[in-house]
């Protein structure tokens, strides 16, 4: 791509921004939308910045934080367990993919009041949805990694004499690791969206049931100040794992 | 003649036979299924130590298969493959090499790495890696991209490096199925011509997969013919030329008339396989 139209695109996205807040801006003047329903820029703002400069926000993003890594780790971890499993036989692969594709598409946020009954209102019930939405993109992908390495490999490893073992950390873990990779920044990505889900529905802590309060407090400057701080940090995690993923495939090239 | 065609010609009374293919077919699916095909026919032929032997027939001959049946990495219906006394139950690293049509270099591994992995699969001491993998790049003339990716080489230098792979398993014997299929004429012609020098230097013997009438008569010692499917093997053509063989030979008369009763051979075998995929589908 040409470095002129990559600026110009960066223009128009720039532009869209500044309409929106330029939108949002003129509909908080007086005679306007309610103040209550949607605070001006500046305020929002203010409290936004608030957060940084005060140690209010620790205890909340702390327990949000916990959750979230938990239910990575261990989706993570049960998800290439399983994947591997199934992906050493064409049977269990022909059987369990589309299984698991099938529960995947089912909106598994529906589990979550059986969770808070399961778990309490505490981390466990958010722990457990973040985990239960994290695990089918990171199963998934490391069967579809694991399952389809380009048969040529597999045989040329093989005329050379490869055993079980040589083969698997040679040829498949490398072969299949980008496709896992990028089950595990979709992961790692949902359970913290889950999880922030799970927090504004029931919760006694953490960064969703903060939100929660201030909407009821109608405390909306700071509410909003919240939620923008929440916004910021999905997108620095988006960007992150991004470019973990990118880094971890050309490590591998 | 001289002594060096001698030495590497087939044919030679007391030339001694390293691989021996005994009656061997392959059929795909079961006995009586409409759709079953069979891919070789009780083909039989003896491979002589230090020979070049071309395989060539028209596609879905079963030429490939047979080379795979010889390395071990499938079985055959019916019949065997005997390589020094022994019988071919597996792929026998320690003895065999292949040279495959698709690039099989792993992506993720820089061309020396590659090229020590195939030894390590083979079992070759981590010390004497590093040396031979040196030694079997400078051979095929890729020791300054021993630390490129197989993604920044060239069609013909991944190739080369393939071959750079089963050098260094010093492999008595060396299978090499259409590697220079995917390459352009140019590229095929120059590393046709170094094959053949790195041949005559290293003796080792080879079964080479081809479907170039020019490729076969201009590498090989001995030119098997297949007929259409089911395979079976036509006809054994001598090539008495002795290795290295230089460009000239490819302009030679001698070439010529060669590779003019190849295809006086293959054409009508040529013309069943085409009638046998207008009426049934291909199968590979």
């Amino acid at each position: 791509m040409k470095p002129q139209t990559r600026i110009a695109q960066r223009f128009v996205q720039l532009g869209v921004l500044v309409a929106i807040l330029v939108a949002w801006y003129w509909a908080t003047l007086p005679g306007h939308v309610n103040q209550l329903l949607l605070p001006a820029p500046l305020p929002v703002f203010r409290n936004f910045w608030i957060l940084f400069t005060t140690s209010s926000i620790w205890p909340d993003l702390f327990v949000t934080v916990r959750e979230w890594i938990t239910a990575f780790l261990i989706a993570s971890i049960s998800g290439c367990t399983l994947g591997y499993v199934i992906s050493r036989s064409a049977y269990a692969v022909r059987v369990f993919d589309p299984l698991l594709a099938g529960l995947y598409s089912i909106p598994a946020i529906l589990l979550f009041p059986l969770y808070l009954l399961f778990f309490g209102l505490g981390p466990g019930s958010k722990i457990a949805i973040g985990t239960t939405i994290a695990f089918f993109p990171i199963v998934l992908n490391t069967i579809a990694g694991l399952a389809y390495v380009d048969k040529a490999y597999i045989t040329a490893a093989k005329s050379m004499g490869a055993n079980d073992f040589q083969m698997f950390w040679n040829v498949m873990m490398p072969a299949a690791f980008p496709v896992v990779l990028t089950g595990l920044r979709l992961g790692c990505i949902v359970a913290f969206l889950s999880i922030l889900g799970g927090e504004t529905i029931s919760s006694l802590a953490g960064l969703g049931h903060r939100i929660v309060s201030l909407a009821e407090n109608m405390e909306s400057a700071q509410m909003f100040g919240n939620i923008l701080f929440a916004v910021a940090m999905a997108f620095i995690i988006n960007g992150v794992v991004s470019f973990a993923e990118a880094r971890g495939r050309r490590g591998m090239q | 003649m001289n002594t060096e065609v001698k030495t590497r010609s087939a044919g030679v009374s007391g030339a001694e036979t390293v691989i021996r293919i005994e009656g061997v077919s392959q059929a795909f699916g079961a006995a009586g299924d409409p759709r079953r095909v069979v891919a070789l026919e009780s083909a039989s032929l003896d491979i002589t130590r230090g020979e070049l032997l071309c395989l060539i027939g028209p596609s879905g001959c079963g030429k490939s298969t047979l080379l795979n049946i010889v390395g071990g990495l499938a079985s055959p219906t019916t019949g065997r493959v005997v390589i020094d006394g022994q019988p071919v139950r597996g792929p026998s690293p320690q003895k065999v090499a292949f040279v495959f049509q698709e690039n099989t270099l792993f992506p993720w591994r820089t061309v020396i790495d590659n090229v020590k992995l195939g030894m390590a699969f083979q079992g070759v001491d981590k010390g004497e890696r590093e040396g031979r993998a040196h030694e079997s790049l400078k051979a095929v003339g890729l020791a300054e991209f021993a630390h490129h990716y197989p993604a920044q080489l060239s069609g013909g230098m991944k190739q080369r490096a393939q071959l750079a792979r089963a050098l260094g398993l010093q492999t008595e014997i060396l299978l090499m199925d259409e590697p220079f299929a995917a390459l352009d004429e140019q590229t095929r012609m120059v590393l046709g011509e170094d094959l053949s020098v790195l041949l005559a230097r290293t003796g080792k013997t080879i079964i080479f997969v081809t479907h170039s009438l020019v490729e076969a008569v201009f590498l090989a010692d001995r030119v098997a013919v297949l007929t259409a499917r089911p395979g079976k093997i036509k006809k054994i053509i001598n090539v008495e030329e002795g290795h290295p063989r230089k460009s000239n030979f490819m302009t030679s008369p001698k070439l010529g008339a060669l590779r003019n009763e190849l295809y006086a051979l293959l054409h009508d075998e040529i013309r069943k396989t085409m009638t046998q995929r207008g009426e049934g589908g291909e199968h590979a």
